[in-house]
């Protein structure tokens, strides 16, 4: 809670810094007491019944003496008056890793990613040892997969949508309904066998709901793409918690906020990950384990990733992804000539939410189990951040914010340790949102374009130079 | 015919309520043109606050005249939410002021998510219930097996909202910060080369918007009797749905927005559905921008070529 | 240039290109454009001039779809002048245009303003510069060729997967853009952001854009507000270039009298929505109507006003 006030000392040779620094430190001391004061300094807590109030007096006089000589200490060093003001400008090192670096980055990163399960196995000597990792990779790309779909929407044309997990939850239930749909099942039965749709089902609802999100983008879209920045904004958040409201009240088809379980696992095209004969292991000759299952998990979010990369980077260097960018420029100069603004902003967030509908495909069939909780606007704010931290329209950018703001999350749920210093009642896990919100604050006021703010050009005469993050403009509508 | 005007009469209720947080986001939105997004947290903040110093009030100091308690109660988290808020504008948005323009928005979601959850850190997932106060009523009518009551919670919350609306509306209208305040949403610059302190301007904008949102923070406690660290998102969305369907921008706008809003939800629940009264609110949100982004009081806009 | 030899009729009135009829534009209870109508003759340079406010952008912006007209009607003909029983017939039968093997006719108040663009083939220039500024020089005039090559990319399908029938097409299109990137000079700064560009280049570029998209009239407002001497003398040029080697015809909207008597065959002046002289440049400058709106003086003190305008090749005034 950093306050940044007004700096009246002069730029004299002999500053005077202690005495202003104290003065600065103590004023914000005491905002930080009046912020802190009543919600650190009481507790309501329920006693015998009756609401009555507990005192924290030592934890409030810890949180405004942390910010009172954290602003002391940044007042004498960083922000001293007589410390030269940084001159660095231009581009960051993030910039030029995606530029210069740009062509060794990508397929190292590429390597990686591929290689990941079998880094994890053999540094942690094993495969059930390596679960973790590889499920903690999983959950990652799943996300570099949702920022990179969202990103055609965001990122390039510049739309701004609050609702992406919609999209998400449409590719998720599409697949759990169908999954488990008794009517298909016993359809299939009769044609191919007993377990032909438990087995393929993944494989056969995988397209469908990507394009059962597409036809849901486009429904949703149609009518609000009129609508400028703000409030496209507040539409589509209105839009996604719409339809998880429906979700948890249409209890006769989606079974409510109980969710739908036991929903058909992957399968290897049709061989199933099990014990049995004609199981993935024994197939194979190998010895029967779990972990088959989520490592081929890992390829599978691994290829749905990379095709999501692979089209939109296709889709820049057509007329349509062309197109996108230069609505995001300047809509009006775009139906100037000639370009249709309403299918083009269409064909944006169909595409866009294509991509979520696959990524809620996979959630499903990994989880094995979807419920409305999962779909909460927490998600959209999330796949949002990852885009804005990874600078909109940089697919590297975004698939390290994936990996930063993932891995982040997920290190916060095992700091164990943080218990031997603040007692057994401490759940690092419930700080997890508040560092979150925190942090998308602390980002934007950081890096307001992202880590990677230039923009690469989709066509070139003699030499491709990157345009530079001022130049490019964020869309209005 | 008797649970008509019952409904009636809570909706009006309520709608107060909204109509009150929906001041704070159509004032940002007119003098920044953003969304300020953690207003309805700030709304719930202030819950909170006006919870602490309830107890505080009626349990330590032992206070014992109701309305002695809610006055002291309103003053205090008025001013603890406008530092709260004033401190978030400094912190979160100004240094964003002509950055880019998803930036202090998003911002803003940082910031509902970050107060959220600082109050579950700090006061617990769980419900807070206070007794039920003021619990008189007037009967109005009496069919015999149906009641039609005003509560005087009611009154108080009509009383007070229409009084505070009244002084506000003094405040913009016939005061220099007010003057201050409409050049600011005019044009920025030009208003800062007229020598108004433009931050200071938008300061106060955000300080008077949360000292309107603790208001309804209290009156909301007062009249459900609970809190909860849930409860600013959904209030929040409902109250910017007002300012909305009001006009954005128009301040009488976001008041007969909040009524409406309020009118529709109690009918809708009393009438058709209980669950479904969220789904009606942002289908009036998502309706109204569609349809009639200027609101029913709002100004039409030209798009400038 | 501005008369047609066959029947002594200025070309505009014998092979109109736009006709404008009875145009209003209204905006709540302010009357923008009070029924103003005017021809632009097909091959022409046209200037609409007019005191600032008269409503000069606002007719560019009914032509050019972005405003829906109050009233009126705005006849395109592509090919040939059409008769009065085709524009009859069109406007009858409710279309937004009628096109047949060599003709066409386009009710532009019919049309959004994307098909004003990419149907009717009329392209725009803005006043204050709306380029594509985060997006290189080439990029945008990649964008202005969208529809010819959205099609040529089987609506991203065929370019998916870079079928040799995309490949071709963009080639196509970027060798197109070369050759107005050459015509407007800024070969050099085709990979530099459009952003980056001084702002007398970053009008040449909105032009070469606008040309990219193949239109057969081109309204330009305001080209050379902004320019310096130089940079007009040579956007004179470019025009010409441009009507002569392409057959485009020209609407402008301009202020710099310099360019506009230098270059136009044409000229329309309004003042407060309405149409007060229509002809050849040389009729309209020594018009008295003119120079009374231009300065807003009684129209005994046009001799006076002459003087001052440098206009004078007429002293006695009173031309038109």
């Amino acid at each position: 809670m950093a306050v940044q006030t007004a700096d009246t000392a002069p730029p004299a040779a002999a500053n005077p810094v202690l005495g202003p620094a104290f003065k600065d430190a103590l004023i914000v001391g005491l905002i930080a007491l009046g912020l802190f004061g009543p919600l650190i300094g009481f507790e309501t807590v329920i006693i015998d019944g009756a609401l009555g109030l507990a005192y924290r007096p030592s934890l409030l006089a810890i949180m405004v003496g942390i910010i009172f000589f954290g602003r002391l200490l940044l007042n004498v060093t960083l922000w001293s008056p007589n410390r030269k003001p940084s001159t660095h400008t231009g581009p960051t090192l993030f910039d030029r890793a995606g530029t210069v670096m740009g062509p060794g980055v990508k397929p190292a990163l590429l390597a990686f990613a591929v290689l990941f399960p079998a880094i994890a196995i053999f540094s942690l000597g094993g495969l059930n040892e390596s679960r973790y990792l590889i499920d903690l990779g999983i959950l990652i790309l799943t996300y570099v997969m949702l920022g990179w779909g969202l990103n055609i929407v965001v990122g390039l044309a510049g739309l701004l949508d609050l609702g992406y997990v919609a999209f998400y939850a449409v590719g998720a239930y599409t697949y759990a309904l169908l999954a488990t749909s008794a009517p298909i099942n016993d359809f299939f039965a009769g044609l191919f066998g007993a377990t032909f749709w438990a087995n393929w089902a993944f494989w056969i609802c995988l397209p469908m709901a990507g394009i059962f999100a597409g036809v849901w983008g486009m429904i949703l879209g149609f009518p609000v793409l009129r609508l400028r920045g703000d409030y496209l904004a507040i539409v589509t958040l209105a839009f996604g918690e719409i339809i998880r409201l429906v979700l948890i009240n249409w209890v006769d088809f989606t079974n409510g906020g109980a969710g739908i379980a036991s929903i058909p696992r992957a399968t290897f095209f049709g061989i199933p990950f099990n014990a049995g004969p004609d199981g993935f292991a024994a197939l194979f000759g190998l010895p029967f384990s779990p972990m088959h299952r989520i490592v081929f998990l890992y390829f599978v979010i691994l290829a749905l990733a990379l095709l999501t990369a692979f089209v939109t980077v296709r889709l820049r260097r057509l007329p349509v992804g062309r197109a996108w960018e230069a609505l995001r420029e300047d809509e009006i100069a775009c139906r100037s000539l000639g370009i249709n603004t309403t299918t083009t902003k269409l064909s944006a967030f169909a595409t866009g939410a294509m991509f979520g509908g696959f990524a809620g495909c996979f959630f499903a069939v990994r989880a094995g189990f979807v419920s409305p909780e999962s779909f909460t606007f927490d998600v959209s704010a999330m796949i949002l951040a990852i885009v804005v931290l990874g600078g909109m329209g940089s697919q590297i950018g975004v698939a390290v914010a994936a990996a930063v703001m993932m891995g982040g999350m997920e290190m916060l749920r095992n700091l164990g340790f943080l218990k031997q210093i603040f007692g057994n009642d401490f759940d690092p896990s419930l700080y997890r949102m508040l560092i979150f919100g925190f942090a998308m604050v602390a980002i934007m006021v950081w890096k307001p374009r992202g880590l990677v703010s230039t923009r690469d050009p989709t066509i070139f005469l003699k030499e491709r130079k990157a345009v530079s993050g001022d130049l490019v403009k964020e869309g209005h509508g | 015919m008797e649970i008509f005007v019952q409904q009636l009469i809570n909706g009006l209720t309520l709608g107060s309520i909204y109509g009150l947080i929906a001041i704070g986001y159509t004032m940002v939105f007119g003098i920044i043109g953003m969304v300020n997004f953690a207003h309805g947290d700030v709304f719930m903040v202030s819950a909170f606050i006006a919870l602490i110093c309830f107890l505080l009030v009626t349990t330590v100091m032992g206070i014992t005249s109701i309305f002695l308690a809610l006055a002291i109660v309103l003053v205090v988290a008025m001013v603890f939410t406008s530092l709260l808020n004033w401190a978030i504008e400094r912190v979160a948005y100004r240094p964003l002021r002509g950055s880019f323009r998803l930036a202090p928005m998003i911002s803003a979601i940082g910031m509902s998510i970050f107060l959220a959850n600082f109050v579950q850190v700090t006061q617990g997932p769980r419900n807070k219930p206070i007794p039920p106060m003021i619990t008189d009523v007037i009967v109005l009518m009496d069919n015999g097996s149906y009641q039609v009551t005003l509560a005087w919670k009611q009154v108080i919350i009509m009383v007070i909202t229409a009084a505070l609306l009244g002084g506000f509306w003094y405040l913009v209208q016939k005061t220099s910060l007010g003057r201050a305040q409409r050049a600011c949403e005019q044009d920025r610059k030009m208003a800062a080369l007229l020598g108004i302190n433009v931050d200071h301007t938008i300061s106060l904008t955000f300080v008077i918007g949360a000292a309107l949102a603790a208001v309804a923070g209290t009156l909301y406690l007062m009249y459900y009797g609970v809190a909860n660290f849930a409860d600013g998102f959904v209030p929040g969305v409902k109250a910017f749905t007002a300012a909305v369907l009001g006009g954005i921008g128009s301040l009488p706008g976001a008041v007969l927005g909040g009524l409406l809003i309020g009118l529709i939800e109690t009918f809708w629940s009393a009438y058709f559905s209980i669950e479904y009264k969220d789904v009606a609110a942002f289908s009036i949100l998502a309706i109204t921008l569609i349809f009639m982004p200027q609101g029913l009081l709002g100004r039409p806009e030209v798009e400038k070529v | 240039m501005a008369t047609s030899p066959a029947n002594g009729l200025p070309r505009w009135e014998a092979d109109p290109i736009l006709i404008v009829e009875h145009l209003f534009m209204r905006f709540g209870g302010l009357i923008a454009v009070n029924d103003l109508s005017f021809k632009v003759g097909r091959g022409d340079i046209t200037a609409l001039i007019g005191p600032n406010g008269a409503g000069k952008t606002t007719v560019f912006n009914c032509i050019t779809g972005f405003y829906k007209p109050s009233e009126g009607r705005l006849i395109l003909a592509h090919g040939r002048a059409p008769t009065p029983e085709e524009i009859a017939e069109v406007t009858r039968i409710g279309e937004r245009s009628l096109v047949g093997r060599e003709a066409g006719v386009f009710l532009l108040e019919r049309m959004p303003d994307y098909l004003v663009s990419g149907g009717a083939k009329v392209a725009r220039t803005f006043q204050n510069i709306r380029l594509f500024t985060g997006m290189t020089v080439l990029e945008n005039l990649m964008v202005a060729q969208h529809n010819a090559l959205m099609a040529a990319s089987g609506y991203s399908l065929k370019g998916l997967f870079g079928l040799p029938g995309w490949t071709r097409a963009q080639k196509a299109a970027t060798a197109k853009a070369e050759y107005w990137l050459d015509k407007v000079g800024l070969t050099d700064r085709a990979d530099d952001p459009a952003g980056d560009l001084p702002y007398g280049a970053q009008r040449r570029l909105e032009i070469a854009r606008a040309m990219c998209s193949e239109p057969i009239l081109l309204c330009l407002d305001e080209p050379a507000a902004g320019l310096n001497p130089r940079e007009s003398l040579e956007l004179n040029t470019l025009l010409r270039a441009i009507r002569a080697e392409h057959g485009t015809s020209i609407l402008l909207i301009e202020h710099d009298m310099s360019v506009v008597m230098e270059i136009s065959d044409h000229v329309v002046v309004l003042d407060y929505g309405t149409k007060i002289s229509d002809g050849t440049p040389e009729a309209v400058k020594n018009d008295p109507r003119v120079i009374a709106a231009y300065l807003g003086v009684d129209e005994d003190a046009v001799e006076e006003v002459e003087a001052e305008l440098k206009l004078d090749t007429n002293p006695t005034g009173a031309g038109a």
